[in-house]
């Protein structure tokens, strides 16, 4: 038997040390922790909160380690679960509505470990509680409404033109204007052309009608543009829940992953997804003496709202409103002729018709947009008798977010310009097109996983792991005596080295069918090492060979075997990967993973082992341990 | 231990055509059965609600019923879960006007009559995506087949290709006529064991596929008959110990991993079961009745050791 190259052998080591390395954070149990984030997206956490918050767990006798900072958010450990609770009551009540105080479990990585970016596997919801939606945009709703806006876009533009027409209508994704001559027609080609560029326009000159296509680049524009706003309005949402680490996710053409890990109460979780906000362009009450706002008793007609992020100037509007967010069909950020940031604003007819009428008698005056919120909150209360209550308030909200004068009589299409800077047009587009939703969503899918059954799952599935691995571990040291042993060592490697990746692997998650995949890797990983063995037995046996030619004879037939076999399981990781959702995936993922290391731990570093016991002696061994 | 050390000499291919013949059978009343009564279709791919409930003191079932009935779930199929003390209640997804708000007000029904109730999970799945994943489900299994058959094709000459797929087919069917059989529900995390099955029966056969292979070129040998059987004992040793240990871990998952890991297990430890005696009869089989003989190895002399490990 030729030794084996020193190579091999530093491979294996680093190899081993670089994933025990990395898997070691999982030794590590979370902690209880609370996590706070601001309210504003993206706003940080104020210093003074914290040392505010600090003071409050001091009187309130609660234990806590030292806070830290994740991303924008602070995470604060505390000793248990019940501390947890107790501390985010408190955290909530202390800081008020600017922040947004979450459950969370904080990582105990040691320092050390952290310093090397090492952190413990991410685990799915099913392992440790939380509610999953799937969420259907529904696109016939969207298209349909976008055609409607344009049917009347185009009635105002005809009618504005002196063009008399005879009907517009829509059918399927086709606009058809019908004219009673043709010079009519030919007078809103021209103009029809030039405004709507969405759409492929052919003229019918047999029933003087124009017909729009709608082209389908367009439709898929409106696809993207109404799940991409919708995406953005449940994503403001899911950060006010309060939820650590949430995903808002696009998936596919038409629909959006919500994933909200630790949520356990999936009713909440729903009515603020469905919350409703919305805006409405008002007049603002420019006749009345400003003072009286503050005195806040407004004269009859108007209303008085205060300015967004600015409670000391309140705005007086008119009760009656122009147009309402429901009619804004899109919002977006832009600049004027002279750099200036802009807001352009486009109505649908309703909505324009009015704006229109009102504008037309109101040019110089200023208009305002007042954003209206509708939601619904449980608050966790503690009673007097020590008992946990939920109770739902419901809240409307409403405060001004911009005030712009009117320079000209306004149409469909609009904009709002005199913003102080990009950020706060950008602000303000989003949320005149997050405020509502582009359109209607319902649930396609919903689950969602408890704590308690998290927790079981996975205790189940380290209680299946310690029995199935301790069962063939015994079974191979009866088999196989040394060489069981040896396999046994590189099985034990096998996990470290599967663990290890799937921590390093930022995607990875662990679910509870992943666990399963750890197991039966268990299971079929010791297969190329009863193949190496049974192929040395044989070679023993029937070939009558000594042992150390036995040995190289055994791991190099038995290699082709070994390769063609994992290879079909690695072929069916794979499409599971592809097809498979979420759970199954997780399935799919330790698979793969589990069978390319078992390749390794058992090819070269059971040879590695060997090589170590029978490979150095100064005389051959005459009989193996096999 | 003695289980089947290398001196074994079992005349395998003695009983070959007898179990020929159960194979047949069992293959054509498991298509039969999934003819006739189907597969239990999970939540997974019908739609509708599951839900999942715990409570400190057992549960009876006759409340819940009656409890859920009077809400209007008559439909709900009301079962305990694991323990006495859990119960799942799952409703067809026509059975509310409202589908995704059913799970919470079952809870809330539940509730009502069986005191500290815990909401252990709740699953919706609406009967688009459940046809969906259906047929997602359908094609990645027959992705699956045939891109072993691809890879099989490669590997092997004809006849052992298509004696490792009459083995593969024969165990996957075999196997989902047992769900079908028994009625056990099938859903997302059985197909995946039954891909993962499709991938271990294939390992399993090839393995035994490799060693006919080397013997029809190697052996000494004339008659197929005789080499076949030398082969299937030189391999019995790996292909007994390696479907041991696997069951020994799927013993595991089906004891511990709990409720909604059983499918799984029970579909795994069945293939491998299937997986193993097929691997030795089926595979055999179908080469005896093509005819293999020496004649079809003999031509390009393909060197066996690659690489040293």
């Amino acid at each position: 038997m030729t030794r084996y190259p020193r190579w091999k052998f530093f491979l294996l080591v680093a190899v081993l040390a670089v994933c025990g390395l990395y898997a070691m954070p999982n030794l590590y149990p979370d902690a209880p922790a609370i996590q706070i984030t601001s309210a504003q997206a993206g706003g940080e956490v104020d210093e003074r909160a914290m040392s505010r918050l600090r003071s409050a767990l001091d009187d309130a006798g609660i234990v806590y380690s030292d806070a830290e900072r994740v991303g924008t958010s602070w995470l604060l450990p505390l000793s248990d679960s019940e501390a947890q609770q107790r501390a985010r009551e408190l955290a909530q009540r202390t800081l008020g509505r600017d922040y947004v105080v979450a459950q969370n479990l904080a990582p105990t990585t040691p320092d050390w470990l952290r310093r090397i970016n090492a952190s413990p596997m991410n685990l799915g919801l099913d392992l440790r509680g939380g509610v999953h939606f799937l969420l259907q945009v529904d696109m016939d709703t969207a298209i349909e409404q976008r055609l409607e806006s344009w049917v009347n876009e185009m009635r105002l533009l005809l009618r504005d033109e002196n063009i008399r027409y005879r009907e517009v209508s829509y059918e399927g994704q086709t606009i058809t204007a019908r004219f009673d001559s043709s010079s009519d027609l030919d007078a809103a080609n021209t103009r029809v052309r030039n405004q709507f560029r969405e759409f492929n326009i052919s003229r019918d000159s047999d029933n003087n009608a124009l017909v729009l296509n709608l082209s389908s680049e367009e439709i898929s524009k409106i696809q993207d543009y109404a799940v991409d706003q919708n995406r953005t309005a449940l994503n403001n949402r899911v950060n006010e829940l309060g939820v650590a680490e949430p995903v808002v996710q696009r998936q596919g053409a038409d629909r959006i992953v919500v994933q909200l890990p630790g949520v356990q109460d999936a009713s909440q979780a729903r009515r603020i997804l469905g919350r409703t906000a919305t805006l409405e362009f008002r007049l603002v009450a420019d006749d009345v003496d400003p003072r009286r706002a503050t005195s806040g008793i407004a004269p009859p007609g108007t209303e008085i709202y205060p300015f967004k992020g600015d409670t000391r100037n309140p705005v007086i509007l008119r009760r009656q409103n122009i147009v309402t967010g429901d009619q804004v069909t899109n919002a977006t950020m832009g600049f004027d002729e002279n750099g200036q940031p802009e807001v352009n604003i486009s109505l649908n007819s309703a909505g324009a018709r009015n704006m229109q009428r009102v504008t037309s008698r109101n040019v110089n005056r200023p208009m305002g947009v007042l954003f209206i919120e509708t939601r619904t909150d449980i608050e966790h209360i503690t009673n007097e008798d020590g008992e946990r209550e939920q109770r739902a308030t419901t809240t409307r909200e409403a405060y001004v977010i911009n005030v712009a004068n009117i320079r000209d009589t306004l149409g469909s299409r609009f904009r709002i310009t005199g913003l102080d800077s990009p950020a706060e047009a950008g602000e303000l587009a989003l949320l005149l097109r997050a405020g509502g939703l582009a359109a209607p969503i319902y649930i396609a899918e919903e689950r969602s996983v408890g704590p308690s059954l998290g927790a079981d799952n996975i205790q189940a599935g380290l209680n299946s792991m310690m029995l199935g691995l301790a069962l063939v571990l015994i079974f191979m040291v009866l088999r196989y005596k040394v060489f069981g042993v040896i396999a046994n060592i590189a099985l034990v490697g096998n996990l470290v080295i599967l663990v290890g990746v799937m921590s390093m692997i930022p995607g990875a998650t662990l679910t509870l069918p992943g666990i399963a995949g750890i197991v039966l890797t268990v299971g079929m990983a010791v297969d190329a090492n009863v193949l190496i063995f049974e192929r040395i037995r044989q070679e023993m046996k029937w070939n009558n060979q000594p042992p150390l030619q036995a040995i190289e004879a055994g791991y190099a037939r038995a290699f082709q075997t070994i390769l063609d076999a994992n290879i079909t399981t690695l072929i069916v990781a794979v499409i599971l990967f592809a097809a498979g959702t979420g759970s199954v995936q997780g399935f799919a993922v330790t698979l793969f993973i589990g069978i390319v290391s078992s390749m390794f731990t058992a090819i070269v570093g059971t040879r590695a082992m060997v090589d170590l016991i029978y490979g150095g002696r100064q005389r051959a061994p005459t009989a193996l341990s096999i | 231990m003695a289980i089947a050390t290398p001196e074994t000499n079992v005349n395998f291919m003695r009983v070959a055509k007898p179990l020929g013949i159960l194979s047949i059978v069992l293959v054509l009343s498991s298509i039969f059965l999934l003819a006739t009564k189907g597969l239990n279709l999970g939540l997974d791919f019908t739609g509708g609600t599951v839900v999942e409930v715990g409570a400190p003191e057992d549960i009876s079932l006759s409340v819940v019923r009656e409890a859920l009935s009077e809400g209007g779930y008559g439909a709900a199929v009301v079962q305990h879960f694991g323990s006495s003390r859990d119960v799942m209640v799952r409703i067809p997804p026509d059975e509310s006007d409202e589908p995704d708000q059913a799970g919470l007000e079952v809870f809330e029904l539940i509730g009502g009559v069986i005191p500290d109730l815990d909401l252990r999970r709740v699953e919706f799945v609406g009967p688009q995506v459940g046809d969906e994943l259906r047929d997602q489900s359908g094609l990645a299994m027959l992705m699956a087949m045939g891109l072993m058959l691809l890879y099989v094709w490669f590997r092997f000459t004809n006849k052992f290709g298509v004696a490792t797929v009459a083995a593969l087919l024969h165990d996957v069917i075999v196997v989902l006529g047992l769900f079908a059989l028994f009625q056990w529900s099938f859903d997302l995390t059985v197909l995946a064991a039954v891909l993962a099955l499709i991938g271990y029966s294939l390992n399993d056969s090839i393995v035994v596929a490799d060693h006919i292979r080397d013997d029809f070129r190697n052996s000494r040998m004339t008659d197929p008959l005789d080499i076949i059987n030398q082969a299937l004992n030189r391999t019995l040793s790996r292909t007994v110990i390696t479907s041991l240990t696997t069951l020994l871990v799927l013993m595991a998952l089906y004891l511990f991993g709990g409720e909604i890991m059983r499918g799984f297990s029970i579909a795994l430890m069945a293939g491998v079961v299937i997986g193993t005696y097929s691997s030795i009869y089926v595979a055999s089989n179908v080469l005896m009745l093509m005819h293999v003989d020496k004649q079809d190895f003999v031509i390009p002399q393909q060197e066996e050791l690659d690489e040293m490990p």
